[in-house]
C-alpha cells in the first residue's frame, strides 16, 4: 500500500548519462554494535510494513568438500528454535503478529528476512537476535535430521524430479576446480547431508554465523531513532563473535572446451554453454550483464531472433551473468525444438556470439539495454521486504561495496557501457575455454554435442 | 578487488561514532514482545474516469517510484471461447503484439523495449488483458503503441504459425513436468470432461493445430469492445492522465453489435471420492492433488474462508505444512488453497512428497482434512486471523499488486470497500465461523484425488489406503497423444 507520504525514494535532478533522468536514492543510517552487528536502518513510510533482513556473510563457499550443503541446512536449522524460542515458536510467533518469513542461500552469503505490520517490529528483533546469539541452546539432533529430511524433499523437488535438474549438479564441478569453494552446488550432495554429524553442525555454526559476520537491515514504516534503541535492546546480548576473512577473488582460467552429457527424462535436448567470467562488481560484470541482454532479452536480442524467431530451431534461449564473489559465470541456455540436434544449436549460438566479438553490437541495441536497466531499477524500488525488496538490496550492496544506498552507482555501471565495451566483454570473456553441458532425452546420445574423446 | 575489502574499510572509518551508543533498554526474552496497537488498512483513493467512449477508468494514485501500469481489461476470456476452439481467447491475445497499427512483431518489440516498457497480453477465465508498465517519462509514446497492440492488431499468419508450433511444443515439454500433469489430471477429475474448466484455458493439441487468423480476429472484434472494457492506471499519475487516455482509446468503436456477454455453466459438485494415479516411471516424488468445487467471486465467505485456508494449508505453519514438512519430513511444503472465477472455483490441495512415503503422506493429508471440521484451538484460530489479516496490506504494496486487486475488483464485480472489510471480518472470524466455512468448503469424501508417480512403488500402498474407486492412468490419457510439431 503505498500513501502519498515523504518519498522514500529521493528522486532528485542530477547530472547523468540519460539526460532528465532522476537519481536513484535509498537513504540510510548505519551503525554497528560493540559485539560486531552492522545495522542499516532505512525509513518507508508509505506502507505500514517493515522488513527485518539479515545477511550472513557465509555460504556454500565457506563450506569443505566431503560437508557440502551446511549453509543452506543452516537456512533451515535457523528457525527451529533458539533458547528462548521453542521449536516451531518462530513462525507461530510471527504468523501470530501477521508477519512471514523466508530464507535463501547462495555461495556467498544466506539471507533471512521478516516482513512485519510495522506496530511489531520487536518480534523479528527478538527472533532475529535469539536465534543469533543462542541458537545451540536448543539445536539438538533430531531437529538436525528433521531438517535433512526437509533439503533432501527440496532437493528430489527443485532438481531430481525436475526435467533438467541434473545440470544443477553437473556444471560447478565442471567450470570450477575440486578445491574451488564453487565446485560443489549450493544445496549440497545428498551424501555429505546424510554424513553431517551433530559436531560437524554445531562448529559450523560457531565459526560462521556471529554479530561480526552479519549485517542487519530494517526497511518500512519505523522512525530510525527507535530502531535504534530496540536493535541495541535485542541485540546487545548476542556474544561477540571473531571476525571472517573477507571473500577474495578466486578466478578460473579454462584453457579448453569440457563437454559434458547428460540422459534426462526430457523431450527436448537442452545445451547449457557456461563461462567462467569477472566477479560481481568488477570490471567486465555490467558488460556481461548487457552482452546477455543483446543475446536474449526480448525478441530482437540476437539469439532469440535467429534461433527462436526466425530459424525456429529452438523453443527457448536464456542467457545471464550470474554474479558471485570468487568468480562469477555467464550461461547461454537454449532448448532445441523437435527435430534440431545440439551441434546445429551450438554452431548457431557460436556464430552469434562470434558476430558480437568481431564487432560492436549498434547504439540502439545499447541504448535500448540501458533504458531497460534504467526501468528494472525503478521496478526494484517498490517493495520494501521480501527477497529482493529494498531491505534485501541494501544488504546486497552492503557485502558487495560497503556502501548500502549503492543504487545510483550501480545504475552508472550501465549508462556507462559504450557499444565498443560490449564487443570487447563479449571477446575477453566468452573464449573457448568453456562448459558444454548436452541434456539430451534418455537414449538419444546422438543428439548432444559429443564429449570429447568418445 | 574484493568487495569485502571494501566493507571493512567502510566499518573502520565509521567505528568512532559507533562505538558512542549508549544502551538504555534490557531484552525480556522470557516471554514474546507484545505488538502496538493494529493499524487498520488504508488504501489510497480508487478514482473514477471515463473516456467520450464510455470505457470506465479506475485510477489509483501510487507515487513512490515514477513508474505506471495501465491496464485494458475485456471483460470476455477463456469461458467466451467458442465451443470446440477451447484456447480461442489465449491465442488472441498472444498474438496481439505480434504486428499492430503497421509494425511488424519485431519493430513493435523494438519500440515498447527502446522505452523501457513492457507490455502483455494474456487470458484468464473471465477477461482478457493487455497490461503496460512504463517509466512515467515515456508514457504518452507507450500509450499509443498499446492502443495498437490492443485495438490494431494484424494478426499475421506467419505469426500465428510460429505461435502455434510454440505452444505444441509447449504442450510436449509440459509432460515432463509432473506439477503441470498433476494439473491438468485435477481439473478433469473435478470439473469432468464436459466442462469448460475441465479442458485446458489454452486450448489441447487439435485446436492449437487448427486456429485460423480469420476466427482469432472475429474473437478479437466481436469481444474486444469498449463496451466490455475498462481501464485500470495505477501509479505515479494523476487525473491529469485523461486526455492521453482519451487519445489513446477516447475513438475506439465496436465494430459489431455486441454479442451475449460469456457465461458458463456452475460446475458439478462431486458427490464421491476418486483417485486417479498417473504413472510417471522412476518419478522422485509424488505430487499430491486433491481437489473439489469451490465458491465464486465475490465469495461472501471471502474473509472466514481465507482464515480457514491459512490455518489448513495457507501459511507455514498451517495444519498441512506442518504435518507433513516439519514433522513427517515427507516433503518440502504441502499448502491449500481457494481459486476463485465469476462463476465456481476450484479448492485444492497441492503438496510433492517423496515416493516411498506416497502413502503415508497421503494419509496424513486426510487427518488434516478431517480435522479442520472439527474446533480449532483458540489460539490457531487466533493465529490465523492475524495472519490472513494483518499481513493483507502487504498485498497492495507495489504498483503491479494494486493494479492486479483493480484488475479483480473489475473483473469479479467486487464492491467499493471489500479489500478494507477484509481486515475486520477475517479478525472477527472465531472458532465457529472457522468451523463453519471448513464445513462448507472441505469434504473429505466428495472429492478427487489426483495422485502422479512411480506407480511400481506407489500403486500398491495408495490401494491400502481404501480412499474409493482408483483409476491408473498414463501420461497420454492425461495430456493425450505426444503432439507432432513440423
Amino acid at each position: 500500500m503505498r500513501l502519498a507520504a515523504p518519498l522514500a525514494v529521493v528522486l532528485l535532478a542530477a547530472p547523468s548519462a540519460s539526460p532528465g533522468a532522476p537519481r536513484l536514492s535509498v537513504p540510510y543510517e548505519m551503525f554497528r554494535l560493540p559485539n560486531g552487528l552492522t545495522v542499516i536502518v532505512h525509513e518507508d513510510r508509505s506502507a505500514p510494513i517493515v522488513s527485518v533482513n539479515c545477511w550472513y556473510h557465509v555460504g556454500s563457499g565457506r563450506e569443505t568438500p566431503g560437508r557440502t550443503g551446511f549453509a543452506h541446512l543452516f537456512e533451515h536449522l535457523m528457525f527451529e528454535g533458539s533458547k528462548n524460542v521453542p521449536e516451531g515458536a518462530f513462525d507461530r510467533w510471527l504468523e501470530a503478529v501477521g508477519g512471514s518469513n523466508n530464507g535463501s542461500t547462495q555461495e556467498d552469503r544466506t539471507n533471512y528476512y521478516e516482513d512485519v505490520p510495522a506496530n511489531a517490529l520487536e518480534m523479528p528483533l527478538f527472533l532475529e537476535s535469539d536465534r543469533m546469539g543462542f541458537l545451540l541452546d536448543k539445536l539438538t539432533s533430531d531437529t538436525v535430521d528433521g531438517q535433512r529430511d526437509v533439503v533432501k524433499n527440496e532437493r528430489r523437488q527443485s532438481y531430481e524430479n525436475q526435467p533438467y535438474g541434473k545440470v544443477e549438479d553437473a556444471l560447478p564441478p565442471a567450470l570450477f576446480p575440486k578445491d574451488h569453494p564453487y565446485s560443489w552446488p549450493v544445496i549440497g550432495s545428498m551424501a555429505d547431508l546424510g554424513a553431517a554429524s551433530q559436531q560437524d553442525v554445531v562448529d559450523f555454526f560457531k565459526k560462521w554465523y556471529g554479530p561480526a559476520n552479519a549485517s542487519l537491515v530494517i526497511a518500512g514504516d519505523v522512525d530510525a531513532g527507535e530502531v535504534r534503541t530496540a536493535v541495541e535492546k535485542w541485540f546487545a546480548d548476542v556474544p561477540t563473535s571473531d571476525p571472517i576473512d573477507p571473500i577474495v577473488p578466486r578466478p578460473v582460467v579454462l584453457r579448453e572446451e569440457k563437454r559434458v552429457v547428460l540422459e534426462d527424462k526430457v523431450q527436448l535436448p537442452r545445451l547449457y554453454l557456461a563461462w567462467v567470467t569477472p566477479p560481481a562488481f568488477a570490471p567486465g560484470d555490467a558488460a556481461l550483464d548487457a552482452v546477455a541482454a543483446v543475446l536474449a532479452g526480448g525478441k530482437n536480442s540476437r539469439l532469440y531472433k535467429r534461433l527462436v524467431y526466425e530459424l525456429q530451431v529452438a523453443q527457448d534461449v536464456t542467457a545471464f551473468q550470474y554474479s558471485q564473489g570468487l568468480a562469477s559465470t555467464f550461461q547461454v541456455i537454449v532448448t532445441a525444438r523437435t527435430g534440431h540436434d545440439l551441434v546445429e544449436i551450438q554452431k548457431l549460438v557460436d556464430e552469434e556470439i562470434a558476430k558480437l566479438q568481431a564487432a560492436p553490437p549498434s547504439e540502439r541495441e545499447t541504448v535500448r539495454f540501458q533504458n531497460r536497466t534504467e526501468a528494472s531499477f525503478f521496478d526494484r524500488l517498490e517493495s520494501v521486504g521480501g527477497m529482493g525488496g529494498k531491505a534485501d538490496q541494501l544488504n546486497l550492496y552492503y557485502f558487495r561495496t560497503g556502501n548500502p544506498d549503492f543504487f545510483e552507482e550501480d545504475l552508472a555501471r550501465y549508462r556507462a557501457l559504450a557499444p565498443n565495451d560490449l564487443q570487447a566483454a563479449a571477446a575477453r570473456y566468452l573464449g573457448a575455454g568453456r562448459v558444454l553441458v548436452s541434456v539430451v532425452p534418455e537414449g538419444k546420445r546422438e543428439l548432444a554435442v559429443p564429449e570429447v574423446g568418445k | 578487488m574484493s568487495a569485502r575489502f571494501v566493507v571493512r574499510a567502510v566499518l573502520l572509518a565509521l567505528a568512532p561514532v559507533l562505538g558512542a551508543a549508549p544502551l538504555l533498554a534490557q531484552a525480556d526474552r522470557s516471554q514474546p514482545p507484545k505488538p502496538g496497537p493494529v493499524r487498520a488498512l488504508k488504501l489510497p483513493p480508487v478514482e473514477r474516469l471515463s473516456l467520450s467512449n464510455g470505457v470506465n477508468i479506475l485510477l489509483v494514485g501510487v507515487h513512490e517510484v515514477p513508474v505506471v501500469e495501465v491496464i485494458l481489461v475485456v471483460r470476455a476470456g477463456a469461458v467466451a471461447d467458442p465451443g470446440g476452439r477451447e484456447g480461442t481467447a489465449a491465442m488472441t491475445a498472444d498474438l496481439l503484439d505480434e504486428g499492430a497499427g503497421g509494425k511488424d512483431a519485431l519493430a513493435l518489440a523494438d519500440a515498447i523495449d527502446f522505452l523501457g516498457a513492457t507490455i502483455g497480453a494474456g487470458a484468464s477465465w473471465d477477461a482478457s488483458t493487455v497490461r503496460l508498465r512504463v517509466p512515467v517519462a515515456r508514457l504518452d509514446a507507450a500509450l499509443g503503441l498499446m492502443a495498437d497492440v490492443a485495438l490494431r492488431p494484424d494478426f499475421p499468419e506467419a505469426e500465428l504459425a510460429r505461435l502455434r508450433k510454440e505452444a505444441l511444443t509447449d504442450l510436449l515439454q509440459a509432460r515432463d513436468v509432473p506439477a503441470a500433469i498433476a494439473s491438468r489430471a485435477l481439473a478433469q477429475a473435478v470439473f469432468g470432461p464436459g466442462h469448460r474448466y475441465g479442458k485446458p484455458q489454452a486450448g489441447g493439441a487439435a485446436e492449437l493445430a487448427s486456429f485460423t487468423v480469420a476466427e482469432l480476429r472475429a474473437f478479437h472484434a466481436a469481444r474486444y469492445t469498449p463496451g466490455a472494457s475498462s481501464l485500470v492506471v495505477v501509479g505515479d499519475v494523476t487525473s491529469a492522465v485523461l486526455p492521453a487516455l482519451e487519445k489513446a482509446f477516447g475513438s475506439w468503436k465496436a465494430s459489431s453489435a455486441a454479442p451475449a456477454p460469456p457465461a458458463v455453466p456452475a460446475p458439478r459438485q462431486l458427490t464421491t471420492r476418486s483417485v486417479w494415479l498417473v504413472d510417471k516411471k522412476a518419478a522422485a516424488q509424488s505430487s499430491l492433488r486433491l481437489g473439489r468445487i469451490g465458491p465464486s467471486w465475490p465469495d461472501p465467505a471471502y474473509a472466514p474462508n481465507e482464515v480457514m485456508n491459512t490455518l489448513l494449508g495457507g501459511s507455514f505453519t498451517s495444519r498441512l505444512n506442518d504435518n507433513l514438512r516439519e514433522q513427517h519430513g515427507y516433503a518440502y511444503g504441502a499448502r491449500s488453497l481457494f481459486r476463485r472465477n465469476l462463476t465456481g472455483g476450484q479448492f485444492l490441495v497441492a503438496t510433492d512428497v517423496q515416493t516411498d512415503k506416497t502413502g503415508p503422506a497421503l494419509g496424513e493429508v486426510f487427518k488434516e482434512l478431517d480435522r479442520i471440521l472439527l474446533p480449532a484451538s483458540p489460539e490457531e484460530v487466533e493465529r490465523a486471523r492475524n495472519y490472513a489479516a494483518l499481513g493483507y496490506a502487504s498485498d497492495f504494496e507495489t504498483t503491479s499488486q494494486m493494479a492486479q486487486r483493480m484488475v479483480d475488483k473489475v473483473v469479479y464485480n467486487l464492491p467499493d470497500g471489500f479489500y478494507e472489510a477484509f481486515v475486520p471480518q477475517a479478525l472477527a472470524t472465531d472458532v465457529a465461523g472457522l468451523q463453519k466455512a471448513a464445513r462448507a468448503a472441505v469434504d473429505p469424501k466428495r472429492l478427487a484425488v489426483v495422485v502422479v508417480g512411480d506407480r511400481a512403488t506407489v500403486e500398491a500402498p495408495l490401494r491400502a489406503l481404501n480412499l474409493g474407486t482408483l483409476r491408473v492412468l498414463g501420461v497420454d490419457d492425461v495430456m493425450g497423444k505426444a503432439p507432432t510439431i513440423d
